[in-house]
């Protein structure tokens, strides 16, 4: 790093969160003043128009790649269109302990006096909820279930390298086409469709623009500067500005700050989840590496300085606040954009090259919060690129996380898509599978397991509340066999899944009719063809995706009831739930059987593993393959952000002797500590699951960091790595640390700032954690070498 | 029916020859190194023992068919990474027929085989055994008769013998040596260690294993007196300097 990135990094770190209310400023004026006048499409397309041509624009001293979503760094924007906060939510944010967002008076003020007043009762959220029916909110309100578009627009999708090749005045032709082709004589769409293409065009007009008033900046203050230098870069900085992302890059700064308006662009129209993931970075921008070095106009040092300004860029932009169940969910600052590095290109050839290891160089520098990167590893990878990833992982930063590209591709095919639109493909978020650029493959929530599996154990009641919020199964002490329990919990299950897909099916609508995002519309295959929007099923390939928790939780409650209820003849189900309602207070040696006699999953045993490949085989059976109304499908995630402290803390007592309120098992992974066998019985017992069968499943592993050590420990490592694959694992993610040090760190927050530790699809700063996700990362069983005693 | 009597199996082992690894630790050892980071496999601990530490009492009885099966377990990973078993110890020379049979039974499968021993064995038991064996990790620790005897309890004598008779068989073989200072690290060990190598048949490679002490914690744990108190861990400088002395000789060292 020199001294350029050192400042820069330096002041992305430190700089506070706040909170600019100056989006919601200029949006709502706009929308006062023009209600009622245009379409909506277009109102949304001229309202960002709006926005772009004046929100205040930030140009730091020392950037190199410029433009913020808000007037400086880490000033987050609010969007509420979607969901107006209160000025008690606001005031929150400002003093919460964990992960503020420091607001002025002024900003309050505001709220109180502008933004409030106008959207209350025409938000998004406030809509959705109104139209919810009454068993979805039991359901919601119990913990079976969350909801991912009640407060943030749908998102967790990737873009794809074609504006690399075409600048947005390329794709307004196309718009500009597809309006020429419309047939109102036939088609009975046409007139929306017109609407969509004409917001499309004004939508990039809108980044133009803001890039325009960028270089008219950059030319001011070079025209300013003393230093010649400095001004230097301002010419560069606007003469970059004037080229993308009207027309085409031409050099490799220009390509990284192309993608960098198409960030802005999609993440102040909207504030859709997992911000935006621009997709295989290290692909699209080798040709300009190459041509640029080849042509003498580059060096590999300046290469690289830029890609670090680049990826300073990202931390500047903290996940915009969320609120209620939502913010338990995914309470951090991370905005969850993930570069996928690696991989297999659309010929099917071995995707790495120079920039991948290079982007790798980059990510161990700068580790600051933000992007966090993946590598997407194909048996075509060289083992070098594994290794190098492997030893960026050893530094405990938690990333770069490790997906499977083969198996990735796999699941695209399944699901009906084009090889190379598969291969162009990747995973974004935490670990969900999708064809970058050409596919709007959207979470709609999570789904509580073991919180199902309560309320098949009292008949449909939820005991937390005594309210009858499930179908009424049968009494469980009247359940003759375990299959019979499993036959009961799958009623169960698909009751509650057939209320969440109705309910999604109700927010999808809404979305489609009221929140089009018009701009990513341009840049996602096929909208413009279709003349239809993102959110309306406009993409190639629409898929819904919902997100199962607690399988490690379940499979073990549920092996728990088999061995001593049904195998056993020691305990009756009746005296099992009576210790399960007292939280095994008057009987904890029960709950030691229950945990420490119990085949658990994580252990390759064959009898608990073959109980989670029959509450999977459920989950597809309930799930996977129903229409959604955008075109397209459901698939099945295995995967949690933080949900699984959230739905822990809905739940009580377990069969498997977990105590109520504590965190369910995470992702795919074991229960804490309850994998004894070292990691390759992890893996083997993860692998049993079918994940070609999932949009994504999340494994996370905690090694210690004597069993990574070395050369050999990092080859070891990754020969577990491939064998996971070899055996279809779509990723796995690891915490090199040893729990001495995060309790220290619990101890001691102000010596343990720049810790950063994996949490689910993602990392964190540990010290940001709540204290229950501390907790629980520190139980996750450390990985030594083999199994008990170490 | 063939049984073996085990105190520990280790999968993901990555210490224990190429690759990622099972390793089985078979009960019971002639010798009594101070050093040992096994103490509960020494034989006799074991009933006296505090078995309450783990979820497995330690030694217990497993037939060929129930052994396979668990070291079949991570086949995937042995194909992946150049890995197999290892058999360890204790002694696993002291239980000559379980081990001759799962050896066997390995071959048949393909598994890569590794044995660490100390080669205290009777001549016989020790040829058998390299017949069925891939790779020999063999120990060495103080090439002395007096000191060795004072500090394992048994001669070495034959460990030497049988080395060099091993070395005119097919079989690979890894040297090992505890690096325990003050004890196997003494310039005038080394230089026996040389002497023994160069005069062997042929010059396996060496590997240093480094003493640690976190094998204190188990002699507590089993309630045994702490043999080596005030030995420290050998400093990285040490290790250098180790390396260097040996590497100016006919021995290589493995890296």
């Amino acid at each position: 790093m020199n001294e350029r990135v050192q400042r820069l990094r330096q002041k992305s770190y430190e700089t506070p969160v706040t909170l600019s209310a100056e989006r919601a400023k200029w949006i709502t004026e706009f929308y006062r003043e023009n209600i009622g006048r245009y379409s909506v499409p277009v109102m949304r397309a001229r309202a960002f128009a709006w926005l772009c041509e004046h929100q205040t624009l930030y140009l730091g001293d020392d950037e190199l790649i410029v433009g913020e979503r808000g007037p400086r760094p880490k000033a987050v924007s609010t969007y509420p269109e979607l969901t107006c906060h209160s000025a008690d939510d606001l005031r929150i944010l400002s003093t919460r302990e964990k992960t503020p967002y420091l607001v002025t008076d002024a900003d309050i003020e505001l709220y109180e006096r502008e933004i409030i007043p106008f959207w209350r009762g025409r938000t998004m959220r406030e809509r959705i909820f109104q139209g919810l029916p009454d068993a979805w909110k039991d359901a919601y309100e119990a913990g079976i279930f969350t909801e991912f578009m009640e407060q943030r627009a749908p998102g967790h999708t990737t873009l794809d390298g074609k504006f690399y090749e075409r600048g947005l005045r390329e794709f307004q032709a196309d718009i500009r086409e597809a309006l020429d082709r419309l047939d109102f004589l036939h088609d009975p769409e046409a007139t929306a469709k017109r609407e969509e293409l004409e917001a499309m065009h004004i939508a990039c007009d809108a980044v133009i623009r803001f890039a325009e008033r960028h270089a008219e900046l950059a030319e001011a203050r070079a025209a300013e500067e003393t230093r010649p230098e400095r001004r230097k870069e301002l010419e560069r900085i606007a003469a970059t500005c004037r080229q993308v992302p009207a027309y085409a890059p031409r050099t490799f700064r220009e390509a990284l700050q192309m993608y960098w308006f198409m960030h802005l662009g999609t993440i102040t129209e909207l504030n859709g989840w997992d911000a935006m993931n621009p997709g295989h970075l290290d692909r699209y921008f080798y040709p300009f590496y190459r041509r640029d070095v080849a042509a003498g106009e580059l060096t590999e040092e300046e290469a690289r300085e830029l890609l670090q300004c680049f990826w300073i860029k990202f931390n500047n932009h903290p996940a915009p606040p969320k609120v209620g169940v939502t913010a338990e969910e995914s309470g951090t600052y991370n905005d969850f954009t993930n570069i996928n590095l690696g991989g297999i290109l659309p010929d099917g050839s071995d995707g790495v090259n120079a920039l991948s290891y290079m982007m790798l160089e980059v990510m161990d520098a700068i580790h600051l919060l933000q992007p966090q990167g993946n590598i997407q590893l194909s048996r075509k990878n060289p083992d070098r690129f594994l290794k190098a990833a492997c030893r960026v992982i050893r530094k405990g930063y938690g990333y770069p996380s490790v997906f499977n590209a083969d198996g990735v591709v796999e699941q695209m095919l399944r699901s009906g898509k084009r090889i190379e639109d598969a291969r162009e493909g990747g995973t974004s978020g935490c670990v969900e599978t999708g064809a970058f650029g050409k596919e709007a493959y959207i979470l709609t929530g999570y789904l509580n397991l073991p919180k199902i599996l309560e309320i098949t154990l009292h008949n449909g009641l939820d005991p937390r509340t005594g309210k009858r919020i499930g179908a009424a199964t049968g009494d469980p002490r009247a359940l003759r066999s375990f299959d019979e329990l499993l036959v009961a919990f799958q009623r169960q299950l698909r009751h509650f899944v057939d209320i969440k897909v109705a309910g999604n099916q109700f927010i999808e609508q809404m979305y489609a009719a009221r929140m089009p995002a018009v701009f990513l519309s341009v840049l996602i295959d096929d909208c413009i063809r279709n003349g239809k929007d993102y959110n309306a099923g406009g993409a190639r390939y629409n898929t819904s995706y919902i997100q199962c928790v607690g399988i490690g939780t379940i499979t073990d409650s549920l092996s728990a009831v088999r061995t001593h209820v049904y195998d056993g003849d020691a305990l009756s189900m009746a005296d099992l739930l009576d210790a399960l309602a007292d939280d095994f207070t008057s009987d904890p040696a029960l709950r030691a059987r229950l945990a420490g006699e119990t085949p658990r999953y994580g252990n390759d045993d064959d009898a608990a593993d073959a109980i989670m490949c029959r509450v999977f085989d459920m989950l597809l059976d309930v799930i996977d393959g129903r229409p959604n109304t955008r075109g397209g499908v459901y698939h099945v995630d295995m995967l949690p952000t933080t949900c699984h402290i959230y739905f822990g803390s809905v739940l009580g007592a377990t069969p498997d002797g977990r105590e109520a309120g504590k965190p369910t098992s995470e992702g795919i992974s074991p229960v804490q500590g309850a994998d004894r066998r070292g990691p390759t019985a992890v893996v083997k017992s993860a692998a049993k699951m079918d994940q070609l069968r999932t949009g994504g499943t999340l494994l996370n592993m905690k090694f210690l960091p004597s069993v990574v050590a070395g050369e050999e420990g990092l080859t070891k490592l990754g020969q577990l790595v491939r064998t996971y694959f070899r055996m279809d694992g779509h990723h796995v993610q690891f915490n090199v640390v040893d729990a001495e040090t995060l309790r220290d760190a619990q101890r001691h927050p102000e010596q343990y700032r720049h810790l950063i530790v994996r949490v689910a699809g993602y990392s964190d700063y540990f010290c940001d954690l709540g204290r229950a996700l501390q907790d629980e990362i520190i139980a996750r069983t450390a990985q030594g070498e083999g199994a008990e005693g170490e | 029916m063939t049984e073996g009597m085990l105190f520990d199996i280790k999968r993901y082992a990555v210490h224990d020859g190429p690759g990622i690894r099972t390793t089985v630790f078979l009960q019971g050892c002639p010798l009594a190194c101070r050093w040992c980071h096994n103490p509960e496999s020494q034989g006799t601990v074991l009933e006296k023992g505090d078995q309450t530490d783990g979820t497995r009492p330690v030694g217990r009885r497993v037939g060929v068919e129930e052994m396979m099966a668990e070291i079949e377990r991570d086949v995937p990973f042995y194909d992946e990474s150049g890995g197999g078993v290892t058999f360890s110890g204790g002694e696993p020379l002291a239980q000559p027929e379980f081990l001759a049979a799962v050896l066997d039974h390995c071959g048949r499968h393909a598994i890569h085989r590794a044995v660490d021993t100390c080669g205290y064995a009777p001549r016989q038991t020790l040829l058998e055994i390299a017949r069925r064996t891939d790779l020999f990790l063999y120990d060495l620790k103080v090439i002395d008769p007096r000191r060795h005897a004072e500090l394992t309890g048994v001669d070495n004598e034959p460990i030497h013998a049988n080395l060099a008779a091993l070395c005119e068989t097919e079989v690979s073989i890894e040297l090992r040596m505890p690096v325990v200072p003050g004890i196997t690290d003494t310039d005038a060990n080394l230089r026996q260690l040389v002497a023994l190598v160069e005069a062997l048949p042929r010059q396996p490679p060496l590997r240093l294993l480094p003493y640690h002490r976190a094998a204190m914690d188990k002699y507590r744990r089993f309630g045994l007196r702490i043999p080596l108190p005030d030995t420290p861990e050998p400093s990285e400088d040490r290790l250098r300097e180790i390396r260097s002395i040996l590497t100016s000789s006919a021995v290589v060292v493995v890296p």
